[in-house]
């Protein structure tokens, strides 16, 4: 039997945000992040000797269009134990996702156009700005961000991607562009500014790849 | 106005400008006060215009050597002014509340907030913080014989969260532009005095401008040297080191070596504690995540007064959504978020203010702590 979570608490947005980065992850592009507007319903059901499952209402938003939103539900199953599995999430959307395919083709060509290899770092600057010609190789972060954090969530994390510190383009022969970033996760619950290096392959058909990814040592905090 | 810039290079050639300094009033802009002003070290000083020449003569007589670092303030001022310009001088004329300001800046603003409003704004010395700075408190007072109730709000505990010393200065400046013509905020201020202060961990803000953007907490050194930081509010006497916390130096959320371990928490509770009293309502201002967050942390256990904490609670975040449709959620720090200890809302509480609340701001996560400039305006507006 599912129990119902009050909406306000504490692990139910937990697995409200993980939905939201998994769903980011497989639906979002260098045209298009989605973000957590707010969630509607959420229930927990204990299954003893699998784990803890959500099942959840949530509301999401355009990034780069606040007024554009999607109701979604999602189900996110957090394995029981320390067996270092990522939770399952799936999800249905109810309705469709603006198209992004001549955003997504301007920016292919432009990067696949340079001469040099794209090096950028501190996106956002310290005081929230991203120049409108980086908000692309932003996004790009936040969608394969949603694998790293899908990948990494516990009942006991709330990540949130930070800042993309750095992020160098690797030039390819073959027609999928390749960033390689580090970017700062934050963890809500600990509070904790994580360090993760992160390869990400993309193509306007193929999707987002994040190909290899490590946690790095946070930096000395001295 | 002319902003005028010499090096003391005798003990006698800084006494006289200690001199000159207080019998023409004159506005020291470095260092901030005047019994700083060293041989060697930097002076700047803004001459209002009429003294000018005055000022020129004395240096010139005690041949002390200087040099016109800004001809003309007013200039400078209104290139720098937002394109709607303000029309009293309430507030530091060219002070821009849409952008984020590093602490230099703040301690001038709070000397030129209360040199313009002095019948209604005092600044008074809290303590000093880890690395030796002055810890200042605004206090906006109307007048009055009756003893009044108190509101203390504090902002930046957590260095990385700019948004909230930009609230605390955003919120002194709205009250001063339109306390005599809001009828709203002028019968506050006849029953209430409020007490802002706009940077509490003042060393993990410069060094978050300076070295770290999302450095959080404070700047003790611990482990001989080879570790920093406690987090502040973790370090309050409020269940202190229960849970929610960490003992390790590496952590964000080390709660110090003791409860109120550190100078700045010292600072702030003492005081707090003084006039514990006569305080009604005690606001800390945090972000992200769009909360409004009643005591405690440590336990699910509700205060005692807590319907009356959640109602009025509620009233304020229904009056926030009303003006963006910006959701906030409300409810006990333990239920919301996580379980912690140590925090100063729920300290706050348990000595005796009864109305204790922990904001926590824009935006959501998509921003998170690098909040972007264009967000303070409808954020502080909302919040107000």
């Amino acid at each position: 039997a599912a129990m119902e979570v009050p909406l306000s608490h504490g692990l139910a947005s937990r697995a409200a945000a993980l939905a939201t980065a998994y769903l980011c992850y497989r639906r979002g592009s260098p045209g298009r992040g989605l973000a957590l507007r707010s969630l509607r319903r959420a229930r927990r059901q204990d299954i003893s000797d699998v784990g803890h499952k959500y099942y959840l209402e949530l509301e999401l938003e355009d990034v780069l269009d606040k007024d554009s939103t999607v109701n979604c539900t999602a189900e996110v199953l957090y394995h029981l134990g320390n067996k270092n599995i990522a939770p399952d999430v799936q999800f249905t959307l109810e309705g469709e996702l603006k198209n992004t395919d001549e955003a997504d083709n301007i920016f292919y060509n432009r990067i696949k156009s340079l001469e040099k290899e794209l090096v950028a770092e501190n996106i956002p600057d310290s005081h929230g700005n991203v120049p409108p010609e980086m908000e692309p190789i932003h996004l790009l972060a936040w969608v394969a961000s949603g694998y790293v954090i899908w990948q990494n969530s516990t009942e006991n994390t709330k990540f949130q991607l930070a800042q993309i510190k750095h992020v160098k383009q690797v030039k390819r022969s073959d027609e999928y562009l390749e960033f390689d970033y580090m970017i700062l996760l934050h963890d809500m619950v600990s509070q904790e500014i994580i360090p993760w290096q992160m390869t990400v392959l993309w193509h306007p058909q193929h999707g987002v790849q994040v190909t290899q990814d490590s946690r790095q040592p946070k930096h000395e905090s001295g | 106005d002319q902003v005028f810039h010499t090096v003391p290079e005798t003990f006698q050639q800084v006494q006289h400008l200690q001199r000159l300094f207080s019998t023409l009033l004159l506005d020291l802009w470095k260092p901030q006060l005047p019994e700083d002003i060293r041989t060697g070290e930097d002076l700047h000083i803004r001459v209002p215009a009429p003294l000018v020449q005055e000022v020129k003569d004395s240096l010139d007589h005690h041949m002390i050597s200087y040099k016109i670092l800004i001809p003309d303030v007013q200039k400078l001022v209104d290139q720098s002014m937002p394109k709607e310009r303000s029309s009293d001088r309430q507030v530091p004329e060219g002070y821009i509340y849409t952008q984020y300001h590093p602490m230099e800046e703040i301690y001038q603003w709070m000397t030129q907030i209360q040199k313009n409003n002095s019948e209604l704004v005092t600044q008074h010395y809290l303590g000093k913080t880890v690395e030796n700075r002055g810890m200042y408190y605004l206090q906006i007072s109307q007048p009055s014989h009756k003893t009044k109730k108190i509101i203390w709000m504090d902002c930046g505990i957590h260095a990385r969260e700019w948004i909230s010393p930009a609230f605390c200065q955003w919120f002194v400046k709205e009250i001063l532009q339109n306390y005599k013509s809001d009828p709203k905020i002028s019968r506050f201020l006849q029953n209430l005095d409020l007490y802002v202060l706009p940077v509490l961990n003042i060393d993990g803000y410069i060094y978050s401008w300076e070295k770290d953007r999302l450095w959080r907490k404070n700047r003790s050194p611990h482990m001989n040297g080879t570790c920093y930081g406690t987090d502040l509010n973790r370090n309050f006497n409020s269940s202190w080191g229960s849970i929610g916390v960490s003992y390790n130096c590496r952590s964000e959320i080390f709660c110090g070596s003791g409860p109120e371990s550190e100078p700045e928490t010292r600072a702030v509770a003492q005081f707090i504690e003084r006039k514990k009293s006569d305080i009604l309502c005690y606001l800390t201002i945090h972000s992200y995540g769009q909360y409004i967050l009643t005591p405690y942390g440590s336990t699910t256990i509700p205060p005692s007064n807590s319907e009356e904490l959640m109602h009025v609670a509620e009233k304020a975040a229904a009056a926030l959504m009303g003006k963006y449709g910006t959701s906030y959620e409300v409810g006990s720090t333990s239920l919301i978020l996580y379980s912690n200890s140590g925090s100063s809302r729920d300290w706050a509480h348990m000595i005796g203010i009864p109305f204790s609340y922990t904001f926590e701001l824009r935006d959501n996560g998509t921003h998170g702590f690098v909040l972007p400039v264009d967000q303070i305006q409808p954020t502080c507006e909302e919040t107000m």
